[in-house]
């Protein structure tokens, strides 16, 4: 089981998130809008240049970039 | 008899802003973009001789403010006298909508859930039991769709109920950790009985210990000696996850989802519109089309009002002429004001025309935060935001299309 952030999932690969290491106002506003432990994320599609990139969760789909998806945790789900 | 007040909350986007105009009559500005409502708008709601005053506040995911704008929503429930609050959600993602639902429910237990995008769940194949809904939360709900008007009738009689009291509201407490509970215990009491807080969210931001709300208590009631807490670790991890579970239990009963794949259409859309190779050219492409058109179509009407405004100004001119009026005078206001007046119509009004209608027709089928997503990334290595790109966009086709007429600037 190895540990991933979320920012290494590719478009179409789910994702489980097990924690968060973001601080502050960051971490506060993830979790209220549902990026909490246990979570399954999937990665929906890529910006033309990488970043950010767009991931569903919980019936919505929310932008994140790299330098803030990373501070997500978990692990790939198959 | 005092005023009735009535709030509206919810997430950006979810057209509270629609809901509010059609039920006090007022054009307050609505778009897909969110931010549009900053700061609170107050109109009001009349039905059969009664009157109730509604506020729309500006939307935010939640209660942890994160902006002015937010700050604002946060402060209103939390500090203002109201008779209750309307949270309006978007159907098609109900479960995001319901963690700040839970929340303002945890601030005024007078809530009642205004489930909206009736119409958008639908097509997508998503079934929102509202019947189911109110009952696993112990608030009234109602399903409306605001964009075509439907529901709005019994909306406006909801809330005169639950403006007087009449509209049944029991709502079920998420429920919390031990550790969480007992600091409640402790603090809740002391927060309804001297301050006169009638729900828990109050207690629950000085247990997290909250900045913004504990800064915003404090200017309005003097420091907070006397938490009577120790700060517990995680707190606002332990409370937060507790309400995003909470709405997930709740949607599992109260929505479905009939069609297996519902979004695919939208999903085929976007993988064009923000893929790597088509992109950016289709963002160029449409940009370079909607500025080609500003610039060519405005040039006929342009002309035309030119030389319109042209002979008016010598027909006034031989008038007053005629009628003796002073040179200078004459001068002033022909040359002057008449001729600057009639360039800055002839020049900026025929671009605007055609430029913000075709901007606005992006902005409602959803183009522009697909912009922002592409272009995101330069922005933010420029410590902005891709958001700024729609405003440079505005800006600078507006700047152009009057430079290349050459007679302003």
């Amino acid at each position: 089981m190895q540990n991933f952030s979320l920012c290494d999932i590719k478009k179409g690969e789910h994702f489980v998130i097990k924690k968060l290491e973001a601080k502050g106002i960051l971490r506060k506003r993830l979790m209220d809008i549902g990026f909490v432990p246990e979570t399954e994320v999937e990665c929906v599609r890529t910006s033309p240049f990488g970043d950010p990139k767009a991931y569903s969760v919980r019936g919505a789909v929310i932008a994140l970039r790299k330098n803030d998806a990373a501070f997500i945790l978990g692990v790939k789900k198959k | 008899m005092s005023e009735r007040k009535i709030a509206l909350a919810g997430n950006p986007n979810v057209g509270k802003s629609t809901v509010f105009n059609s039920l006090t009559g007022m054009k307050q500005h609505t778009g897909n973009w969110s931010g549009k409502t900053v700061g609170t708008a107050e109109g009001i709601l009349r039905k059969r001789k009664k009157e109730i005053k509604l506020i729309d506040l500006p939307g935010t995911y939640s209660l942890a403010a994160n902006s002015a704008e937010e700050e604002v929503t946060r402060d209103f429930l939390c500090f203002e006298k109201i008779d209750g609050a309307v949270v309006v959600c978007d159907a098609c993602c109900l479960e995001r909508n319901l963690i700040f639902a839970l929340q303002v429910a945890q601030v005024i237990p007078k809530t009642l859930l205004c489930v909206n995008m009736l119409d958008d769940a639908r097509r997508k194949g998503i079934e929102i039991d509202i019947k189911s809904l109110s009952e696993e939360t112990g608030l009234p709900a109602i399903g409306i769709s605001a964009a075509n008007g439907e529901g709005l009738d019994e909306l406006s009689d909801m809330i005169f109920d639950l403006a007087e009291g009449k509209l049944k509201t029991d709502f079920i407490p998420v429920r919390y950790p031990e550790i969480i509970r007992q600091e409640l215990k402790k603090l809740y009491p002391v927060l309804k009985s001297e301050f006169g807080f009638s729900g828990i969210y109050p207690a629950l931001a000085i247990i997290e210990n909250e900045q913004g709300f504990i800064s915003a208590f404090e200017k309005r009631f003097g420091p907070i000696y006397e938490k009577g807490t120790c700060s517990i670790p995680d707190a606002y991890e332990k409370i937060s996850s507790c309400v995003v579970l909470r709405a997930e239990e709740i949607c599992l009963s109260a929505v479905s989802f009939l069609k297996k794949d519902f979004s695919s259409r939208d999903k085929k859309i976007d993988s064009v519109l923000t893929g790597k190779f088509f992109g950016i050219p289709i963002m160029l492409i449409l940009f370079g089309f909607i500025f080609w058109i500003t610039v060519s179509g405005a040039n006929y009407p342009s002309e035309v009002l030119s030389a319109a405004f042209s002979k008016i100004g010598t027909w006034l001119e031989q008038i007053l002429l005629s009628i003796g009026f002073p040179p200078m005078l004459k001068s002033l206001l022909i040359d002057g004001i008449w001729n600057v007046l009639s360039w800055v119509v002839a020049v900026m009004l025929p671009p605007m025309a055609i430029f913000f209608p075709l901007f606005t027709i992006l902005e409602d089928i959803g183009y522009l935060p697909r912009v922002a997503f592409n272009l995101d990334r330069g922005f933010s290595k420029a410590g902005t935001c891709g958001k700024q790109a729609l405003t440079m966009w505005l800006v600078y086709n507006l700047i152009f299309s009057h430079i290349l007429f050459r007679r302003c600037l």
